[in-house]
C-alpha cells in the first residue's frame, strides 16, 4: 500500500509502507530510499485510484498543490528503476501497420495460455507504423523486445545498424521466422467499374492506382516486387520493358502515403484512386470494416508470397525472465490456435488444423514467387529500394 | 495591438465604402470561417455522436484513450510554464538590455515557427537517439529521452517555445523602460519591480501567450509523432491516439477522442473570451499604454 508522507514543512514523498514507529511518524520505501516521516492526514490522502499527480493538482491550495505535483513526478520518475524489479514482465511488441487487430486479439490468447502455464501474466505493449519506419525508430533507441516487421530487410537492417539482433535471426524460427504469410492483391470499387483484371491494367491511363512509399512501408516493396515479377514474366524477362511499364504504372499513383494501413484510408475512407495494391489480409479486413458491396477483391495471375517475419531483440532484454516471456510469446504464435486467429485475421498461417472452415475457403489459388527468386531481401533491398536504386530510378523518370 | 486600434480610428475611408461592399467582405469573411472553421468542428461532433452519447463515451474510457488524455494534460502542464518562464525572460532580455547579437537572439526564438515539427522532431532523434554519443550516453545511465516522457516534453517545448516571448516582445518593448526606471528610482528592488510594474502591464500578452501556447502543446501531433514511439497507452498523446484508433478503423472512438481535444481547445478560448469581458475595462486602461 502507498502511503504519502510529510518528512519536512513543505516536503511530501510517497511510497511502500514499511513499519511505524510507534510515535505517530511511519517508514516509507519511496523508491529504493527509506524516508521517515508523518503520514498525511486523512483529508489529504484522498482515495486510491487517483494518481498521485492528480491528487496533487486538485490539492485545495494551488501552491500546496504544485509543490506536490512536482514532488509526484519526481516520486513517479525516481521510482522506474526500482520499480522494474517487482513489476510484471513486460514486452514491447514493435510491428507494423496492418497487424494490429491481430496482435490485439493474440496478446489475450497469449496472456491466458501462459498463466496457464504457471507463469505471471505479461505486460503486453504495442507500437504500430510503417516496418520501414518502425526498424528506424528501434535502431534509434526504441527499446522493442521482439519485431515483428512486414520484410526481413527491416529486421536485418537491425541487425546490420544496432548489432541487437544476430546476424542468423532468420534461422531461429520455423518458416524464415515467418509465423504467417500473406500475398499482394487488388482491392477495387465494387463491380470493379474500370475492369481491372491483372498488373497490366494498372498502367493503363486513366487508372489510379494507390500504393505506400516503398522508402518507408515494408507492404509498398512487396507491391512493387509482385508487379516486377509480373513484368518479367510478361516480356521474358526483359528488364528495359519491365522498367517501362513499372514507370507508366507508378504514373499513375497520385498518393505515396507512408505506411499499408495509410494508404488502404486513402482508398477507401478518402475514396481516392481506382485501385488499391495491398496486402491480402488488409484487403480482407477493409471489406469486414466497410462492407463487402463497396469494394472487390481481384486476384491477380502472379503475385508475392510475403513472408512478414518475427525475432526477439536480444540486445533489449534486460532479465532473463523477460528473455523467456519474449521467446515463449513468439513460439506461440506457432501454436494451432494462434495460426487460427491469423487465418480468422485473414493472414495465410501453416497450421490449419485448429481454423474453421470458413477461415481456410476464403483464400483463393494464387501463384506466389518467393523473395529468393530475386536473390532474398539482402539483395533486392539495396538494388531495388537503395538511394538511388530501381524505384529512384524509375521514379525520377516521371 | 494599440497598433490596430489607432488605424481603426484613422482609416475612415474603410466605413465610407458603399454598403454592398461592406456587405460582400463580410459575408466572404464569414462564409469562409463557416466553411473553413465552423463545419469541420462540427462534422468532428457529429461523427463521435453519430452511434450515440453511449458509443462516444464509451469509446473515450478505454484505458489507452485515458493514458492519452492523462498523458496530454500532463505534457501541457509541465510544457506551457516552462516556456511562459522562458517567454517572459526572454522578452525581458530583449526588451530592457542592449547587447550584441539581440536581432540573432531575437531570429533563433523564431526558429521553431519557421521549422517544420517533423524535423524538429528528427533533429532530437538524431541528438538523442541511440546512434549519438549523447544518447549512448544516456541510455548507458538508463536514462530515456527519445521513444519515452521526457522526448515528447521536449518536442513539445521546442515546438511552443516562440508563443509566449512572441506576444511579450511587441508590448514590452513598447513600453519602454521608463516606468521600471522609476520603480528603480524610487526604491523599489528588482523582483518587487517586476511583480508591481511589469508584470500588470504585461499580463494580457502573457495571459495570449499561455493560452496560445497550451493550445499548440496539447495539439503537437508532427515532432511528438516522430519521437513518441507510439507505444499504446505509454507514450500515445491525444493527437496520436486519434490517428491510431481512426487507422483502425474505431472511427467512433477516434472522432470522440478528437472532440475531446476540440472541447479543451474551446475550453480555453472560453477562459479567454470570459477573462476578457470580465476585465473589458481594465483591457481597454492597458491597451492605451
Amino acid at each position: 500500500m502507498i502511503h504519502t508522507i510529510s518528512t519536512g514543512p513543505h516536503a511530501l514523498a510517497q511510497g511502500k509502507f514499511i513499519r511505524s514507529l510507534g510515535d505517530g511518524r511511519i517508514e516509507i520505501d519511496a523508491g529504493g530510499r527509506i524516508l521517515i516521516g508523518t503520514p498525511v492526514t486523512r483529508r489529504h490522502s484522498v482515495s486510491h485510484g487517483k494518481s498521485p499527480f492528480l491528487r496533487a493538482l486538485t490539492a485545495p491550495r494551488w501552491k500546496t498543490g504544485l509543490f506536490a505535483a512536482v514532488s509526484a513526478l519526481a516520486v513517479t520518475f525516481g521510482n522506474v528503476p526500482a520499480a522494474r524489479a517487482q513489476d510484471p514482465v513486460e514486452i514491447l511488441n514493435v510491428s507494423y501497420d496492418p497487424t494490429r487487430e491481430f496482435y490485439r486479439q493474440y496478446n489475450e490468447l497469449f496472456n491466458a495460455w501462459w498463466t496457464g502455464e504457471g507463469h505471471e501474466a505479461v505486460t503486453l505493449r504495442q507500437s504500430h507504423g510503417g516496418s520501414g519506419g518502425q526498424a528506424r525508430s528501434v535502431i534509434d533507441g526504441l527499446e522493442a523486445t521482439v519485431v515483428t516487421l512486414a520484410l526481413s530487410a527491416d529486421i536485418s537492417a537491425i541487425a546490420d545498424r544496432s548489432g541487437k539482433i544476430p546476424e542468423d535471426w532468420q534461422s531461429r524460427l520455423p518458416h524464415n521466422s515467418s509465423p504467417y504469410t500473406s500475398t499482394i492483391v487488388f482491392l477495387v470499387r465494387d463491380g470493379n467499374p474500370k475492369g481491372i483484371a491483372d498488373w497490366d491494367d494498372l498502367a493503363n491511363d486513366g487508372v489510379e492506382v494507390i500504393t505506400p512509399n516503398p522508402k518507408t512501408s515494408g507492404g509498398a516493396r512487396w507491391n512493387f516486387m509482385a508487379a516486377w515479377a509480373w513484368a518479367l514474366e510478361e516480356f521474358d524477362g526483359d528488364e528495359d520493358q519491365a522498367r517501362a511499364y513499372m514507370a507508366s504504372l507508378y504514373r499513375n499513383v497520385p498518393v505515396l502515403d507512408t505506411g499499408a494501413r495509410g494508404s488502404t484510408n486513402t482508398f477507401t475512407q478518402r475514396g481516392i484512386g481506382d485501385v488499391l495494391l495491398a496486402w491480402e489480409n488488409e484487403a480482407f479486413l477493409a471489406l469486414a470494416e466497410q462492407g463487402e458491396d463497396a469494394f472487390d477483391i481481384v486476384v491477380p495471375s502472379v503475385s508475392m508470397l510475403a513472408e512478414p517475419p518475427v525475432t526477439l531483440v536480444d540486445g533489449n532484454i534486460t532479465s532473463d525472465a523477460q528473455r523467456e516471456a519474449a521467446e515463449a510469446y513468439l513460439e506461440h504464435l506457432y501454436s494451432p490456435e494462434a495460426q487460427a486467429l491469423a487465418l480468422k485475421n485473414f493472414y495465410r498461417a501453416w497450421d490449419t488444423s485448429a481454423a474453421t472452415e470458413e477461415d481456410i475457403a476464403r483464400f483463393p489459388e494464387v501463384e506466389r514467387l518467393s523473395i529468393d527468386e530475386f536473390g532474398g531481401w539482402a539483395e533486392v533491398q539495396p538494388v531495388f529500394f537503395g538511394d538511388g536504386g530501381i524505384f529512384d530510378q524509375i521514379f525520377e523518370e516521371q | 495591438m494599440s497598433d490596430v486600434a489607432h488605424s481603426v480610428h484613422r482609416a475612415t475611408p474603410v466605413t465610407t465604402e458603399p454598403r454592398l461592399t461592406r456587405r460582400i467582405l463580410t459575408g466572404t469573411v464569414v462564409a469562409l470561417v463557416a466553411v473553413l472553421l465552423f463545419a469541420p468542428l462540427i462534422a468532428v461532433f457529429a461523427e463521435a455522436l453519430r452511434e450515440g452519447w453511449a458509443a462516444s463515451l464509451e469509446g473515450l474510457s478505454s484505458p489507452d484513450a485515458h493514458a492519452a488524455i492523462r498523458l496530454t494534460l500532463i505534457v501541457a502542464a509541465i510544457a506551457v510554464p516552462l516556456n511562459a518562464v522562458f517567454g517572459i525572460a526572454a522578452a525581458w532580455a530583449i526588451t530592457k538590455f542592449d547587447f550584441r547579437g539581440k536581432a540573432f537572439l531575437i531570429t533563433l526564438i523564431d526558429l521553431p515557427f519557421s521549422v517544420s515539427p517533423v524535423v524538429a522532431g528528427l533533429a532530437l532523434v538524431l541528438l538523442f537517439g541511440a546512434n549519438s554519443w549523447l544518447g549512448a550516453w544516456l541510455i548507458a545511465h538508463d536514462l530515456k529521452i527519445v521513444f519515452a516522457f521526457p522526448g515528447i516534453i521536449l518536442a513539445t517545448m521546442f515546438v511552443t517555445f516562440p508563443f509566449v516571448a512572441r506576444e511579450l516582445i511587441p508590448v514590452m518593448m513598447e513600453q519602454g523602460r521608463a516606468e521600471e526606471e522609476a520603480a528603480l528610482t524610487l526604491g523599489a528592488s528588482g523582483w518587487r519591480t517586476f511583480f508591481t510594474v511589469t508584470l500588470p502591464n504585461i499580463r494580457w500578452a502573457l495571459l495570449y501567450g499561455v493560452l496560445l501556447c497550451n493550445a499548440r502543446a496539447m495539439g503537437e501531433f508532427g515532432a511528438v509523432a516522430v519521437i513518441s514511439g507510439k507505444i499504446r497507452g505509454e507514450t500515445t498523446t491525444m493527437p496520436i491516439m486519434i490517428e491510431m484508433l481512426y487507422n483502425e478503423y474505431l472511427s467512433v472512438a477516434a472522432f470522440s477522442l478528437a472532440a475531446a481535444l476540440a472541447l479543451l481547445a474551446l475550453v480555453t478560448l472560453f477562459l479567454k473570451s470570459l477573462l476578457e469581458w470580465r476585465y473589458a475595462d481594465l483591457l481597454a486602461a492597458t491597451r492605451r499604454h
